[in-house]
């Protein structure tokens, strides 16, 4: 089995049943450019599961293939985004959706970057303020200050 | 008869490492000079050791000796010598011995430039470096040996996996490989500091070639990735967000947060235990790159075939540096005091917050990217995280972080009037928003608010270089060339590459807001319009490869009826993979490339094609070009090997600000007070 | 406190070792299914034996059944097949569902082994694939009285499978009163 494996070297080509590494290529029809649009942007939302980390507009397997027909079915149907986005998530669970919705388990992951922010900028400014008060410290004659300097620095860096 | 040489030098380069690893950490400990000198000596060992090994696993490559397990599974006697070559590296076992081969050719080159260092220091630093080559070749040799024989021997190899038969596969996991094991040199020197408890100008300016240059090979690598990705895939697409890619760009933020971070502690001596914490972050990065991508944790496109053991080995490797080094850290880095003083805004203020961005946006992908595990390990469901996501978190983070990239290298250290710096640059700012206007709009012929910011905070990185070049040419009415001329080479190689970045920022804003991609059906002499061009099918023909048979499409593609070009996208399946691959057809232009994939053959004697227009796709890759390239031309200033000659008949100064003082001040002469 | 700060870098660390360690016993490829514990989706399809004759899920109201994704171009499905032949020796009524099949492959690959299917519906098109939400062949639920699924197995069925969690789930959901 090892060796099975190790010999797939890059295992592209494991998960693709059928044909490969073509991209998902499926002629388009649609006589609305707007709704060939929406096609496009859904497309690059939603996830192929049975392949590695592509998405349906990335995919030549088969699956991506049925799935895609029936995206277009159901936008040509008038089908709105939410709605195609509920057919797919009641079938294959969130795990399709590239875009997780916000709820209680991803919260952190949608508001994270941005409380770390908050903090990286709050602790720039107080580490900024620290370090003036420090300067604004009275040590009159310049020299002193530079040898106080040393000292303090062969003290803490030695 | 190679390969057992092979395998016995790999043994003896594990044992080389080892002893690199251990006796001069010990002499430096116990002031034993012989002793630390077997740092030396031992490097060497260990590369001529890994040389020898590379070199009969190249060797059994091109002689096709498929008795050789790896070799069997990633040849064919039909493949072309170029990829015999580079297939060395197309997979696992064989690509952890080049990353060796380089960690040891990084650990021999700073012992060879070490002579600037105080002994003790290069010894511990080497040190480190051998033990990271120690978990590194013995996770090769137990778990992942190259040279393994296969029995019976097969009568032909299974060929590397077509994906890689590509001439972007020769050079970008090298150039990547490059990148990744040269983060263990600022790394190395961190700990050793640490160790020593030496945290000074003199350690950051050391640390600042070499971690410049490894930046500059990591971004050399991931643009070539990207490059390969955009051409060879044949997705049309340049950066999937995939873990693989993102375990590339970790690392790379970490490593621009160092290199930036590195100036402020050499010229004024602050944000030392940041610094170090930098340089340990960034190749703990690579580590877990190299993790993510061979464990199999994680779903991606392009990881290697994976196995249990291997991740478990890896992952103990990855928490032993890891945790080691950032004990050490907690251990060491509160007896460090950083002594400058800035306001908010001044030019540490702006690195400061250069930094901080740049660690968001890193926690961002990193989150991004484990985000799918965290919530599967506690049992909470799945769910992916895409290109959505990423998209919708990064780009508000750059827009801050572009605008620092144009402001930063104007102000002045320690402290800079609000008002003052107001006053002078708002007219090269009002300039900026202009230009992000009319440009879009001149080019694409609309605008969105995005595609403004981008555009804009572009043109601002592109206005305050010229402004800043200008002001040191004209400074004190002298010969404007000569002050050019004097200005150090440090402040041209991240003058060129911020304006890479600039011209990388347009070109990703331009081209995410006007792409345009169709799949369409076209039978024989019938045409599609895409974006103003039409492509027309020709014809279809066969072609025979070395290894692999292909149908080749002629596509003529015309502007207002006049010929623009021919392209020839193929669809190839290769004879012993037996998967169908289609290798793109395009053509660049300066603003914009046109893009042609072959898809399946459909009833009716018709082809699927997916055509893409993509603008200013060329400025991601002039952009990439110009980023590596100043990093090259900064790693390469004279003052650090200078520096390094001086301080070897002196001991190493402490203070970080008197030796500061004596280098030409890089920027600042023109400076905004 | 102020310590406290230099050993965040390896809190986060050990933290995060411990997720990528139970990372490594994690299988990312599976995908649950949304479905389970859901009614089943109804379909009729025409029977893979005999295009004429309709199937669908009213055939096995009422009843504890495994329903069972197969196709002949699925190479793990002949894997387990001597599984499900053992299943249904142990009279558990495996109904098939054959996915994106041409009719005469999958007639082929039903006679070149025991059948251990009551019937197969044709899925030709693989929409009633997709209402199941299969993305990989073979596929098993395990179906019950209420017609509601209750188990999924992606993958080949093994031995131990069979023996260790679908005998006793079929055996306890038929326990289980309408």
């Amino acid at each position: 089995m090892k060796s099975l494996l190790t010999t797939l070297g890059l295992c592209l080509a494991l998960c693709l049943p059928g044909p490969g590494l073509a991209g998902g290529l499926d002629p388009t029809d649609f006589d609305d450019p707007v709704l060939e649009q929406r096609y496009r942007a859904m497309l690059h939302e939603l996830r192929c599961t049975v392949c590695q980390n592509q998405s349906l507009a990335d995919s030549d397997a088969g699956l991506a293939r049925d799935l895609r027909r029936e995206l277009r079915d159901q936008l040509r149907a008038g089908a709105t985004d939410e709605q195609v986005i509920d057919y797919m998530v009641a079938r294959y669970g969130q795990f399709v959706l590239y875009r997780p919705p916000l709820s209680a388990a991803t919260f952190l992951l949608w508001t994270g970057p941005f409380i770390l922010l908050l903090i990286g900028l709050a602790a720039l400014y107080l580490t900024a303020r620290k370090s003036r008060r420090r300067d604004e410290q009275p040590i009159a004659d310049a020299a002193a200050r530079e040898r106080a300097r040393r000292l303090l620095n062969e003290g803490k860096d030695a | 008869m190679m390969p057992e040489i092979g395998q016995l030098a790999l043994i003896l380069a594990l044992l080389m490492a080892l002893v690199q690893g251990t006796i001069p950490l010990i002499g430096a400990h116990r002031g034993t000079t012989t002793w630390m000198a077997t740092a030396h000596t031992a490097v060497a060992g260990q590369f001529l050791f890994l040389a020898i090994a590379y070199l009969a696993l190249t060797y059994a490559f091109i002689t096709h000796d498929f008795s050789v397990a790896y070799v069997a599974n990633h040849s064919n006697s039909a493949l072309p010598l170029m990829y015999r070559i580079s297939g060395v590296w197309g997979g696992h076992e064989g690509s952890l011995v080049l990353w060796a081969l380089m960690l040891a050719g990084w650990s021999l080159a700073v012992s060879l430039f070490s002579k600037g260092l105080p002994a003790v220091m290069a010894a511990r630093t080497v040190a480190v470096m051998g033990l990271v080559s120690v978990g590194i070749l013995s996770f090769t040799l137990f778990t992942s040996n190259p040279f393994e024989p296969i029995f019976p021997v097969p009568a032909d190899g299974r060929d590397l996996n077509p994906l890689l038969q590509d001439p972007g596969l020769v050079i970008h996991p090298p150039m990547l490989y490059m990148g990744y094991v040269g983060l263990a040199v600022p790394f190395a020197i961190a700990v050793a500091a640490l160790i020593g408890g030496r945290l000074d100008a003199a350690w950051a300016r050391w640390t600042r070639p070499w971690a410049t240059t490894a930046w500059a090979f990591l971004g050399a690598g991931i643009a070539l990735g990207s490059w390969w990705a955009y051409y060879t895939l044949g997705w049309g697409g340049w950066w999937f967000w995939d873990p693989v890619e993102n375990a590339s760009l970790m690392p790379w933020l970490a490593a621009t947060a160092l290199i930036h971070s590195l100036a402020v502690t050499e010229k004024r001596g602050a944000f030392r235990s940041w610094t170090v914490l930098m340089a340990i972050l960034a190749f703990s990065l690579s580590l877990l790159g190299t993790f993510l991508v061979r464990s199999g944790v994680l779903v991606s496109v392009h990881a290697f075939a994976t196995d249990p053991t291997r991740g478990v080995y890896i992952l103990m490797l990855l928490l032993a540096v890891t945790g080691i080094s950032f004990a050490l850290y907690a251990w060491r880095a509160p007896t460090v005091r950083s002594h400058a003083e800035f306001d908010p805004v001044s030019r540490e203020g702006a690195l400061l917050a250069n930094n901080v961005i740049l660690m968001v946006a890193l926690a961002a992908v990193l989150l991004g990217t484990l985000y799918p595990l965290l919530l599967d390990a506690l049992g909470m469901g799945k769910i992916s995280v895409g290109p959505p996501y990423f998209n919708a978190v990064f780009a508000p983070l750059m827009v801050p972080l572009i605008f620092l990239v144009g402001l930063g290298p104007l102000l002045r250290w320690k402290h800079v009037s609000p008002l003052e710096v107001t006053r002078r640059l708002w007219h090269t700012l009002l300039a900026a928003l202009v230009a992000g206007v009319v440009f879009p709009l001149a080019m694409q012929g609309s605008i969105t608010l995005m595609v403004v910011l981008g555009t804009a905070t572009g043109f601002w990185i592109l206005f305050t270089i010229a402004r800043d070049l200008y002001g040191r040419a004209t400074h004190r009415g002298g010969n404007p060339l000569t002050a050019l001329r004097k200005t150090p080479a440090g402040y041209y190689g991240m003058t060129v590459s911020h304006l890479g970045f600039a011209i990388l920022v347009i070109g990703i804003t331009l081209l995410m807001a006007f792409e345009q991609e169709q799949d369409v059906r076209l039978g024989y002499g019938q045409s599609h319009t895409l974006a103003g061009y039409t492509y027309e099918l020709r014809e279809t023909y066969g072609v025979r490869g070395p290894n692999y048979e292909a149908v080749e499409a002629r596509v003529v593609v015309t502007r207002d009826g006049e010929f623009v070009t021919e392209l020839f996208p193929q669809r190839r399946v290769y004879r012993v993979q037996t998967q169908p691959m289609a290798q793109a057809a395009y053509q660049t232009r300066f603003t914009r490339d046109i893009f042609v994939a072959l898809g399946e053959p459909l009833p009716g004697d018709t082809w699927s094609l997916r055509l893409y227009h993509n603008p200013f796709q060329l400025w991601l890759w002039i952009g990439a070009t110009l980023i590596v390239l100043g990093g090259l031309v900064a790693a390469a200033d004279r003052r650090y090997r200078v520096f390094a000659r001086r301080t070897s008949d002196s001991p190493a100064d402490d203070t970080g600000r008197a030796s500061a003082d004596d280098l030409p001040e890089p920027a600042g002469r023109s400076s905004v007070s | 406190m102020k310590r406290l700060r230099y050993l965040l870098p390896l809190i986060i660390v050990v933290v995060l070792g411990g997720f990528l360690m139970i990372g490594l016993t994690l299988n990312p490829r599976l995908v649950p299914s949304p479905l389970v514990d859901q009614p089943a989706p109804r379909f009729q399809l025409p029977a893979l034996e005999d295009p004429e004759r309709v199937v669908g899920s009213s055939d096995f109201d009422g009843e504890v059944v495994l329903l069972n994704i197969w196709a002949s171009w699925c190479v793990s499905c002949r894997q387990e097949h001597q599984v499900l032949v053992a299943l249904a020796n142990r009279g558990v009524p495996i109904y098939g569902l054959n996915y994106k099949d041409e009719r005469s492959d999958g007639l082929d690959y039903l006679s070149s082994m025991s059948n251990p299917y009551v019937w197969n519906a044709h899925d030709l098109e693989g929409r009633v694939g997709i209402d199941w939400g299969v993305y990989g062949t073979p596929e098993t639920f395990v179906i019950d009285r209420q017609g509601r699924i209750r188990y999924k197995h992606v993958g080949p069925l093994s031995w131990r499978d069979a023996q260790d969690k679908i005998l006793p789930m079929v055996e306890t959901l038929r326990r289980e009163t309408l």
